[in-house]
């Protein structure tokens, strides 16, 4: 049988061929993607990196308190190759947040999530927050102090909820307590339900994006210039090959940063893995310096920015409400703008301050929630905390009245 | 003629169709959370965590004045302190800084609800949590040290968000932590042996 009589006898019982055309041969995507349309690719890479050595990890992993942190120093020191599979983890789980977080701020400076990408960003989100569940329960696994006290400090985040609060907690736990029960139920999340979800949720995130078509830097809508005899979008490029080639360029780039973390420095000087983490959980006595891994600190500082109470909510209760509220305010980014563009490049001037501001915040939010609280980091968190909600809040009026250039046309040549 | 009646026959099918599609669907969703339940029931604490929970029986009489002895009970740091003379005597001098100096939330049993926050006056049984977010603060009982300040006359201080606590574990005003730290259930089995985590003695029990 020939190559083609194979692929003839599957694609009669499976689309196969047709599904390789619209998503790759077939799917053309705008001819100008530049550098920041690298991180979608590199999520996928780092997702595929997480699944791999995961399932290695949990073949010596135990998810007992009393033999969990030696295990992970049993894969560190007596596993052939387990500190490798172990720093491609570790760092694979730093690694997927700066490349998210990159994604996402590319969707902020082109206005991906406007019209027709509202539903894709929004599934985009929900990446965002599997993620977020994801690092959160894994790095409770290896049972250090930073593990049992970080999970401690965010577990007694539901106890503030009113009246349900130390039920919640309780159904959380299964136990009265942050102990075994805890890190063995957080191991059957974090192996189990919240992989599947990603997975899944990649998968309709992709699928979103054919259906609507990329964005682009310039914002332009590809598929209304058509070529009119083979109705290909005239600006539009088969994303196989040349996207997929473009994209194993970025991965090479890529992979260099990320060997010379795993060889070099894989704690990354207690940034990816903090050095309390190296000490066994005592639930006896907090660290003297507690806080999480930098992908959470601009949120954390948010927690602790609130010291008033105000209303009949008591500060604890604000805190942990601003802070859900500062993850979750992104999703409604395409009901905030209001801008008649898309690009930051067709944007005026009060966008890109704006812009520039909520960077600037989310970098010092992000320090201060690395540093022991005092009276002047406290007020500074208030400040770009301020800083930070404005920037969503007042952009139904700044995007509007802001002076717009008018968008092309067609991709520049 | 038959058309009619044909097309009443249509609508009366159409709408017991509906009713049953409704009544399949209501009693599906029930079956649904029926089935859901054992799972998320499952989740709460199980048997053993509960009899874990067990009281705790503490010796005290090597307790020695201004020293921490640390107990583990349900998994929670128990804090038992000796309190000198000197330091009973800050409680009352504080009361000016504290939210809560009176006690009036229920953040102990009604037998501590006094000054010492305690049985015995200079015995101090708390489980040693901050009430914000579940750090466990540390003993300071040094007097007037370079971070704290010089009004600070001994307590407890939490490393992760700043709170702070005088020496009956009463917080101080406007910083994260809400209320007092808790006082658990206890009694005194005999004068130097505590039961933490229970109002009634074993024997009459």
């Amino acid at each position: 049988m020939s190559k083609n009589a194979i692929i003839e006898w599957i694609d009669k019982r499976f689309p196969l061929t047709s599904n390789w055309k619209a998503h790759l041969t077939e799917y053309y995507a705008p001819k100008n993607f530049n550098f920041w349309y690298y991180f979608g690719s590199l999520a996928m890479l780092v997702l595929v990196n997480q699944i791999i050595t995961g399932i290695f990890l949990t073949m010596n992993y135990k998810p007992d308190a009393s033999m969990a942190f030696a295990s992970v120093e049993y894969i560190m020191r007596d596993v052939d190759y387990g500190w490798l599979i172990r720093y491609m983890h570790s760092t694979g789980a730093s690694m997927f947040f700066v490349v998210v977080y990159l994604h996402m701020f590319r969707g902020m400076l082109y206005g991906s999530y406007q019209k027709p990408r509202e539903l894709l960003w929004l599934v985009g989100m929900g990446i965002f927050f599997i993620l977020m569940s994801l690092a959160f329960t894994g790095y409770i696994l290896p049972w250090g102090q930073m593990s049992y006290w970080g999970a401690q400090v965010i577990i007694s985040m539901f106890g503030a909820i009113p009246l349900i609060g130390d039920t919640l907690s309780q159904w959380l736990l299964g136990d009265f307590t942050l102990s075994d029960a805890a890190l063995n139920r957080f191991f059957a999340y974090h192996v189990v339900t919240l992989p599947i979800l990603l997975v899944t949720l990649v998968f309709v995130h992709i699928l979103a994006l054919h259906e609507v078509g990329s964005n682009n830097p310039d914002g332009i809508e590809i598929k209304k210039n058509r070529d009119p005899q083979t109705n290909i979008p005239v600006d539009g490029i088969p994303f196989h090959p040349y996207y997929s080639v473009k994209d194993i360029f970025g991965v090479i780039g890529f992979l260099i940063v990320f060997c010379a973390i795993i060889f070099f420095a894989p704690e990354f000087g207690g940034y990816f893995l903090e050095h309390n983490n190296f000490i066994p959980a005592n639930q006896l006595q907090t660290p003297d310096h507690i806080a999480p891994v930098w992908y959470f600190t601009p949120y954390y500082s948010m927690l602790r920015a609130v010291t008033v109470n105000f209303l009949w909510i008591d500060a604890k209760l604000w805190g942990v409400i601003l802070m859900a509220a500062s993850v979750v305010i992104f999703a409604f980014l395409p009901w905030l703008d209001k801008s008649k563009v898309k690009s930051i490049r067709y944007k005026g001037p009060i966008f890109k301050f704006a812009l520039g501001m909520f960077v600037l915040s989310f970098f010092v939010l992000g320090w201060l929630g690395m540093k022991s609280p005092t009276p002047l980091y406290t007020v500074l968190a208030q400040i770009f905390t301020v800083i930070y909600f404005a920037f969503f809040l007042l952009m139904p009026w700044y995007s509007k009245i802001d002076k717009t250039k008018p968008e092309p046309t067609r991709v520049k040549e | 003629m038959a058309d009619t009646g044909s097309f009443k026959i249509e609508e009366e099918m159409n709408s017991r169709r509906r009713f049953l599609v409704a009544a399949t669907s209501v009693a599906g969703g029930v079956a649904g959370v029926a089935v859901a339940t054992p799972f998320m029931l499952s989740m709460m604490p199980s048997e053993r965590a509960k009899a874990a929970g067990a009281p705790v029986e503490v010796d005290i009489s090597r307790l020695e004045e201004g020293l921490l002895l640390m107990v583990e009970w349900r998994g929670r740091v128990v804090w038992i302190l000796k309190r000198t003379p000197e330091m009973l005597e800050t409680l009352e001098t504080l009361e000016g800084q504290l939210a809560d100096p009176n006690s009036e939330k229920k953040q102990q049993p009604d037998y501590a609800k006094n000054r010492t926050r305690s049985i015995k006056p200079e015995i101090l049984v708390v489980i040693g949590l901050c009430t914000h977010l579940g750090c466990s603060p540390v003993y300071r009982k040094d007097i007037a040290p370079e971070d704290l300040g010089a009004g600070w006359l001994g307590g407890f201080f939490c490393p992760c968000h700043g709170s702070k606590f005088d020496l009956a574990g009463r917080v101080y005003k406007n910083l994260p932590a809400p209320t007092n730290l808790v006082v658990p259930p206890h009694l005194y089995l005999s004068d130097s042996r505590i039961l933490i985590g229970s109002e009634e003695s074993k024997e009459s029990a």
